[in-house]
């Protein structure tokens, strides 16, 4: 890429709204996968009585529905960020191509 | 060593099942081989379907970009089938399956830690892989700096984390065919390597594509037949399950609960960040995002493999629980244990379920995800010898043809040292060779890369010095780990406590990256610097990236 094009790429605010946009929606999502993630770990390392709590009849505990929806969530995630890159973020950069090709 | 470490190492060798094949835990041999021919002929039908997909991708693949990413036409889909076809070896099928039948709840928090790193990868590194790279992770590496040392860098440490997963997979491929089909180890070692070798050097990234997939979904529907067959016969009630479950183990309800897996949270973070950045940093893994068009496919391929694995951890908790509650014939026991050790609860549940017939289908999927996850290690090494050193390094002049030529060349020895290995390390303890390998992914690789792309002050210098640094902490941490140490070479306590050593490791290699770029004051510096630019651009807009090959 020469840097007649970087430049003009760089003028663009479509551009600078991308970046903005995916950035702040993907270092928020991870920190959102993490949070979740090391808190389950940590929930599990400092309050183990905590997962003995039977939630369903008398043989389901909460550690069955709290891991289900960790991999449910993982995926939502994964599913929203698609959902939104799509719908957003290929506008904007189909919008830049448009103005450097 | 506390009996809670010990709990927790034993949880992970577990997990690890080739480790554990390998080490012996668990996965007696049988008295007497019984050699099961309806699994022999199901076996044969997928192999001939995979050796007709092989010859049918060989006449599409004529340039190196057909050869290496499969010509960038697969589709999202596809790619997420195959990424998940890597992820779910015959390790994680049969070896959370088992730990699930041995341990209960701990099972799924395992299965958890494998599956959070992927919308990680997701957000922050799947379409910026697809836009700045053509074959292999060391494109991306490399992108703005001085070719030769991070090429070099690049695939000394793919090279070392695919020959050392090669090894798990190979001597636990032996062990298991052995198992279940009655072949001979050093047979069955044999003939996965040539197969292979076959897939990659006429097929190419297209053929191990196709084989991952089909296998993918071989895999995930015998899964969900057994799945469903154990809920069946529960009434569809998980109460019913649990309830049989805890009563087959003389009423411990410690099953439902955490055993304390992660009591010690050093470890269990460390582990986390080994299975969360070693991922990132395996290549066979990075090679996929560059079989795709662009960065909305490669996108779309992270969100569908998250999926199938996150369905198939709970399938593969649903089995284990099963084969709690359904196996329990004295034919499946030895003793209190069963035949073949906790790593074959999948395999006697499917005979419970669905006799030999269907214990033959299980027995030759087992086969087939060793022989699909064995061709893409092969060709993600084969890629870094004649696409990285080859062409990179030793001859930048390379044609396209000599390049493609070097690569078949390169799947020749790759599958070659797979076989010696496989064989050459049959009795030995390879439990170090697991965690090696996702210690160096995450302490070399995963760190240069992510910086690459992120940091705009990194420069040659700094990342050859910090990938060096984390690579060679990497092993010389495991070497003084609990594994190597203790257990293999019996000098008592281990120096370093820790099996997965990647929390320390990893931080070894960032701030070596850190230190040794802002200190870097060299005219190569401001290059590399001035370069972040256009990189970054292209990373957000794919304006240049590579397009997928029309044909």
């Amino acid at each position: 890429m020469d840097q007649s094009k970087v430049e003009k790429i760089k003028s663009l605010p479509q551009y600078h709204q991308l970046v903005k946009e995916r950035s702040g929606l993907a270092w928020g999502l991870s920190i959102a996968m993490l949070v979740v993630y090391y808190g389950y770990i940590l929930l599990l390392a400092f309050d183990p009585a905590f997962f003995t709590t039977i939630v369903g009849g008398e043989h389901i505990s909460i550690g069955f529905p709290v891991g289900v929806a960790i991999i449910v969530f993982a995926f939502l995630l994964t599913g929203y960020y698609v959902r939104k890159a799509n719908a957003d973020f290929d506008e904007l950069t189909a919008q830049i191509k448009k103005e450097v090709e | 060593m506390t009996t809670m470490t010990k709990t927790l190492f034993a949880l992970m060798g577990l997990l690890f099942a080739p480790l554990a094949f390998a080490a012996g835990i668990d996965m007696e041999a049988p008295a007497e081989k019984v050699t099961n021919w309806s699994a022999i002929s199901m076996f044969i039908i997928f192999v001939g379907a995979t050796l007709y997909i092989t010859y049918w991708a060989a006449k599409r693949t004529k340039s190196a970009k057909d050869f290496y990413a499969a010509g960038g036409g697969i589709t999202g889909l596809q790619n997420g089938l195959a990424i998940a076809g890597d992820y779910m070896s015959a390790a994680s099928f049969l070896g959370i399956t088992g730990m699930v039948y041995l341990k209960g709840y701990d099972g799924l928090i395992f299965a958890i830690g494998f599956l959070v790193g992927w919308p990680i990868i997701l957000f922050l590194m799947s379409e910026r892989l697809r836009n700045l790279g053509k074959y292999t992770f060391a494109d991306v590496a490399a992108y703005r700096f001085q070719q030769k040392p991070i090429r070099v860098l690049a695939a000394f440490g793919g090279i070392a984390v695919v020959i050392l997963y090669l090894i798990a997979q190979m001597v636990g491929a032996g062990k298991l065919i052995e198992l279940l089909f009655g072949l001979d180890f050093n047979y069955a070692v044999v003939l996965v390597g040539v197969l292979i070798i076959a897939y990659v050097s006429f097929g190419g990234m297209l053929a191990t594509t196709w084989v991952q997939i089909i296998k993918a979904v071989l895999l995930l529907s015998g899964s969900t037949f057994i799945a469903l067959a154990v809920m069946y016969q529960m009434g569809f009630s998980f109460e019913t399950l649990f309830k049989t479950a805890v009563e087959n183990r003389g009423g411990d309800m410690n099953i439902l609960y955490s055993g304390g897996f992660v009591s010690d949270p050093i470890n269990a973070i460390s582990l986390g960040i080994a299975l969360m950045f070693g991922t990132a940093g395996l290549p066979h893994i990075l090679m996929r995002f560059f079989t795709v068009p662009d960065a909305k496919e490669a996108r779309k391929s992270v969100f569908y493999a998250t999926g199938f694995i996150g369905y198939f951890y709970i399938l593969a908790f649903i089995i284990g629980f099963g084969a709690i509650a359904l196996v329990v014939a004295s034919e499946y026991m030895d003793g209190a244990k069963l035949i073949g050790g906790n790593n074959m609860a999948a395999i006697h549940l499917s005979h419970v379920i669905g006799g030999d017939f269907f214990l033959g289908f299980i027995s030759a999927v087992a086969f087939a995800t060793i022989l699909a996850v064995v061709s893409g290690l092969t060709l993600a090494g084969a890629s870094a010898l004649s696409h990285d050193i080859y062409a990179n390094v030793i001859n930048p002049n390379a044609t396209e043809q000599q390049e493609t030529k070097i690569a078949k060349i390169a799947t020749l020895v790759i599958g070659g040292l797979a076989i010696l290995f496989g064989i050459g390390f049959k009795d030995q303890n390879i439990a170090f060779v697991v965690a090696l390998a996702f210690t160096i992914a995450a302490s070399a690789n995963f760190p240069v890369l992510i910086m690459s792309m992120f940091w705009s002050k990194m420069t040659t210098r700094g990342a050859v010095i910090g990938g060096w640094l984390g690579l060679i902490s990497a092993v010389v941490m495991v070497i003084l780990g609990p594994v190597v140490w203790t257990q293999i070479l019996g000098m008592g306590d281990a120096i370093v406590p820790y099996k997965f050593p990647a929390l320390f490791t990893v931080v070894i290699a960032f701030v070596g990256i850190w230190f040794f770029s802002i200190t870097d004051k060299s005219a190569r510096a401001k290059e590399d610097i001035d370069g972040f630019e256009a990189q970054f651009i292209r990373s957000q807009t794919g304006i240049g990236a590579e397009g997928a090959a029309n044909h």
